[in-house]
């Protein structure tokens, strides 16, 4: 089946992917939002308890996501991979660190006898949540904006400095913060989190406390993710990209470019315009009509924020733009032709990207099984496995 | 800008690596013999309906999920180090290499962490049927996992299925299979799991054999025991039967690595193993010094377990460095089957093979297709050792040999040790009379500690063992390093040292706590 398909074909199909799994891991990164606010909306420790309860039984996903992102992002398009980890070295130990702090958190957090006390465990989950959303928004945003950086694949054959990639900038990576454009979207990412999350509170915790809270948070987050949101997509449109020619694979500079990726495929406009309104009409539901819609309210901006953020890939990779611009270099900018696997790798992985609707349905499956009835107080002192 | 090789930078790469490895390698074993064991103890429970084995299983689940956790932690720092610390390999082989760790995040980490909360949050959400099968697949899920990064190791110490490309400048895959069924894969797998199983059930066992000590919780200790003492005894075996085919997949693709293994420096025909042994510090290669200062062999067994003929010549350090000697395999490059390479000329084959690259690619920027061709032929000739170009002398090839010896034979010894313990134990244990012999459970306690010794030693031989290629004759660790200063590599080493203690502190308070603590609700007779 994939291997009658073109390497132009398969390669755009695994940009597909790498961007549906990019849109999932946003949505799933309600996770981070909802552990940024825990000292905001968990008044007392039986509130806080509750929180991260609720929180700690979807951590794995966020995390699991992340993985296989970076790892079908390394076998789809390695040279990615290799340069984007490899130069931008420090933006990505920032953002990794604190999934390390993240992943023990939860199990350690109430545990006797824990070394570091359960604040410590706590503050744990605030820093993921902040630098993880921030950094990973500020790093996406250098997709449109670019980075620093050469690549030369005759390198390997100097014997005493074989680096086929290189970093231009000493800050490797963390020079992204100093561009507005990509500050913008991480606030941006941040934001969406903390809405994403008070949502998920409203879906899944039964408290009125908590609830109450929760409400007057989803306005106080919604409105800077409204300014940040449109900053960016304000600048993205507005702004020169980089385009590809298509014959030549020739990097070069147009202006307006993602506003005409935005034109020339209107799909895209589509999907952008669907999800910026789901994601409205999320935030929008519960606070017309709380008794009725703050269950729902998740499921509307969540489907809101894969849209949106599947369209911002399609915008970044397709129509002839490269996706991993270089500012140093033009020509070393990646493209999902010049960076990509070769054609046996991409069919190969291709027949195991088929496996990624069961894995759907299962995690689907699982989820509605454990959250069949909402998390309260009483769940919480009746001694089961808890947080 | 001043070209030149970093030693620093690399050294500090590869300690960072090895860092996280090493720590990732303290958890991930328990996790993935432990699932197995609680997986076990719940059929059990599910079959018999007997409410202790749910405390005996619930209690085992409690340690399996703080473990867990940490395992996880460390190992999203491995999966990205590929890229930030070895972006040259990233590209090299990352047409090869990504394909495994993409699988096993789609395949494999999905059904860890989706199972792994019905299980510890499913108990009154769930059928005893359901929360019995996401038991079950947790730990094929963890399984999994191990099985796809051990076919990517697998496919570093042994390239195949693969075509390096001039144009692209990497190595493309070309046999999905050949890659996956690897002997040095299957190997690889069988060999690393079964030393998790072996490590979780002396975990198991040790803790169990406290409980009984301090007479408390005996009936969750003496039916922990049983589980534990026919699944360690089981997979301890299947680790000795296992280890010997590694050795053996080592004799013939890494003989390098095998000499080092056995402090072989001077080969020979129906070399002995050596049982016991203290090596020379001041032995250098070719000094012809005796490597030992003492040791005491098994005659011809190398020969035999290497190449499973008791006269067989087994090459060491200095015929490997020497070259000429008949190897034994045919799976050896054509050219090199009547007689072996010397390292130096292997180097200059090496440089031949890059520079035929750059011509190739020089000839192709003019459209010169007949210097493309020739380059092309020189390039394919001399492809197989294209990885030695980048060695600055043929005793680069030399890994640790103290290193990699000592770590080989605790490895050894402890995994006989093993085989010992657990048939003795479940000898008393079924005959009832284990708790009366207390040096035997304090023994079974000590031992926890060694099981983690010979299970990180085992990767010190795998890895040490194959300096200093990434990629076995393809990529030195020079070649593959990533373009950054050696002082940002040096700060993030300390911060994950300090990091990977700190969490390994709290893990082991909040572990030691929780045994103490006990069952939640009894399990006392």
């Amino acid at each position: 089946m994939f291997e009658t398909m073109s390497i132009e074909t398969l390669q755009a199909y695994w940009w597909i992917i790498i961007s549906i799994l990019g849109s999932l891991l946003v949505f799933l990164m309600f996770v981070q939002g909802g552990q940024t606010l825990i000292y905001t909306i968990g008044k007392t420790e039986p509130e806080r308890k509750m929180l991260v309860n609720a929180l700690g039984r979807k951590w794995e996903f966020t995390f699991t996501t992340l993985v296989t992102f970076g790892g079908a992002f390394f076998a789809s398009f390695p040279l990615f991979y290799s340069t984007s980890f490899g130069g931008a070295y420090w933006v990505w130990m920032a953002i990794l660190f604190p999934f390390i702090i993240q992943a023990v958190a939860y199990e350690f957090r109430s545990k006797p006898n824990n070394f570091l006390g359960h604040k410590t465990y706590e503050w744990f989950l605030i820093i993921n949540g902040l630098l993880g959303t921030v950094l990973i928004g500020t790093a996406v945003a250098t997709f449109f904006t670019g980075s620093a950086f050469s690549v030369n694949k005759s390198a390997l054959t100097n014997l005493l400095d074989p680096a086929i990639s290189r970093w231009q900038h000493p800050a490797h990576g963390l020079e992204a913060v100093l561009n507005w454009r990509n500050v913008a979207l991480g606030l941006a990412v941040f934001f969406l989190a903390r809405v994403l999350g008070i949502l998920y509170f409203m879906n899944t915790i039964d408290d009125e406390n908590i609830l109450t809270r929760s409400k007057k948070q989803l306005v106080i987050n919604t409105i800077p993710f409204l300014v940040f949101f449109l900053a960016f997509t304000g600048a993205l449109l507005t702004m020169p990209g980089f385009a590809v020619r298509p014959q030549t694979g020739v990097v070069f500079g147009e202006s307006l470019k993602y506003f005409h990726n935005l034109v020339q495929m209107p799909m895209v406009m589509l999907l952008f315009a669907a999800g910026v309104v789901f994601v409205l009409l999320g935030v929008a539901l519960p606070l017309i009509s709380f008794e009725k819609n703050a269950s729902s309210g998740i499921w509307y901006a969540g489907a809101g924020t894969i849209l949106t953020v599947f369209a911002l890939f399609c915008l970044a990779g397709f129509n002839n733009t490269a996706y991993y611009p270089s500012t140093y270099d033009i020509q070393s900018s990646l493209t999902i032709h010049n960076s990509s696997s070769s054609h046996y790798t991409l069919t190969a992985m291709s027949y195991v990207s088929l496996l990624v609707p069961f894995v759907i349905a299962y995690i689907w499956y699982a989820w509605k099984a454990i959250n069949s009835k909402k998390i309260d107080a009483a769940e919480m002192e009746e001694g089961g496995h808890a947080y | 800008m001043v070209e030149h090789i970093d030693i620093t930078l690399i050294d500090w790469s590869r300690a960072q690596f090895a860092l996280t490895a090493i720590y990732h390698w303290i958890f991930v074993p328990l996790t993935l013999g432990l699932a197995f064991i609680v997986a076990i103890m719940e059929t059990i429970y599910v079959k018999t309906g007997n409410p202790e084995w749910k405390k005996v299983t619930k209690f085992w689940m409690t340690l399996f999920g703080i473990n867990f956790a940490i395992g996880v932690a460390t190992g999203i720092i491995l999966e990205f180090q590929f890229g930030t610390n070895w972006s040259n390999y990233s590209w090299f082989v990352g047409d090869i290499f990504g394909a495994p760790l993409a699988i096993e995040g789609i395949m494999a980490f999905f059904l860890e962490s989706t199972f792994i909360a019905v299980m510890f949050f499913g108990w009154n959400k769930v059928s005893k049927q359901f929360h019995l099968t996401a038991s079950w697949l947790t730990a094929i899920g963890a399984n999994l996992s191990a099985l796809w990064i051990l076919v990517a190791n697998a496919w570093m110490q042994f390239p195949v299925g693969m075509q390096f490309n001039p144009d692209t400048t990497r190595n493309e895959m070309v046999d999905f299979w050949a890659v996956l069924f690897s002997p040095v894969a299957v190997n690889k797998f069988l060999h690393t799991i079964s030393s998790g199983y072996v490590t979780a059930s002396v975990f198991v066992l040790g803790i169990s054999a406290w409980f009984l000590l301090k007479k408390r919780h005996t009936l969750l200790a003496q039916r922990s025991i049983l589980v534990a003492g026919i699944f360690g005894l089981a997979s301890s075996l299947f680790l000795a039967f296992t280890g010997d085919g590694s050795a053996y997949q080592v004799s013939q693709k890494q003989p390098m690595k095998l000499a080092a293994m056995e402090g072989l420096y001077q080969g020979r025909q129906g070399a002995g193993l050596v049982a016991f042994g203290i090596l020379d510090p001041s032995k250098q290669q070719g000094d012809g010094k005796e490597a030992f200062l003492f040791k005491v062999e098994f005659p011809k067994l190398l020969s035999f377990l290497g190449y499973r003929n008791p006269d067989a010549f087994v090459p060491g350090v200095d015929n490997i460095i020497s070259g000429g000697y008949k190897p034994q395999f045919d799976h050896v490059d054509p050219m090199e089957q009547a007689r072996t390479f010397s390292a130096e000329e292997k180097i200059i084959r090496g440089k031949k093979a890059v520079a035929a690259l750059g011509a190739y690619r020089e000839a192709k920027a003019a459209d010169d297709r007949a210097t493309m061709d020739l380059a092309l032929q020189e390039l394919k000739a001399n492809f197989p050792w294209f990885g030695y170009a980048y060695l600055n002398a043929p005793q680069s090839i030399i890994p640790n040999v103290p290193l990699t010896f000592y770590s080989f034979h605790i490895m050894v010894y402890l995994g006989f040790y093993f085989i010992l313990l657990f048939t003795v134990v479940l000898y008393l244990a079924v005959k009832g009379k284990l708790e009366h012999q207390r040096w035997l459970l304090w023994l079974s306690l000590w031992t926890i500690p060694f099981v983690y010794l010979a299970s990180e030693a085992g990767w010190v031989v795998a890895e040490v063992g194959r300096q200093p290629w990434v990629i076995q004759d393809l990529m030195p660790v020079m070649a593959a390093v990533s373009k950054i200063d050696a002082t940002s590599v040096i700060i993030t080493f300390w911060l994950f040292a300090a990091v990977f203690t700190v969490l390994l502190i709290a893990e082991m308070m909040i572990m030691i706590k929780q045994i103490k603590l006990g069952p939640k609700d009894g399990g006392t007779k």
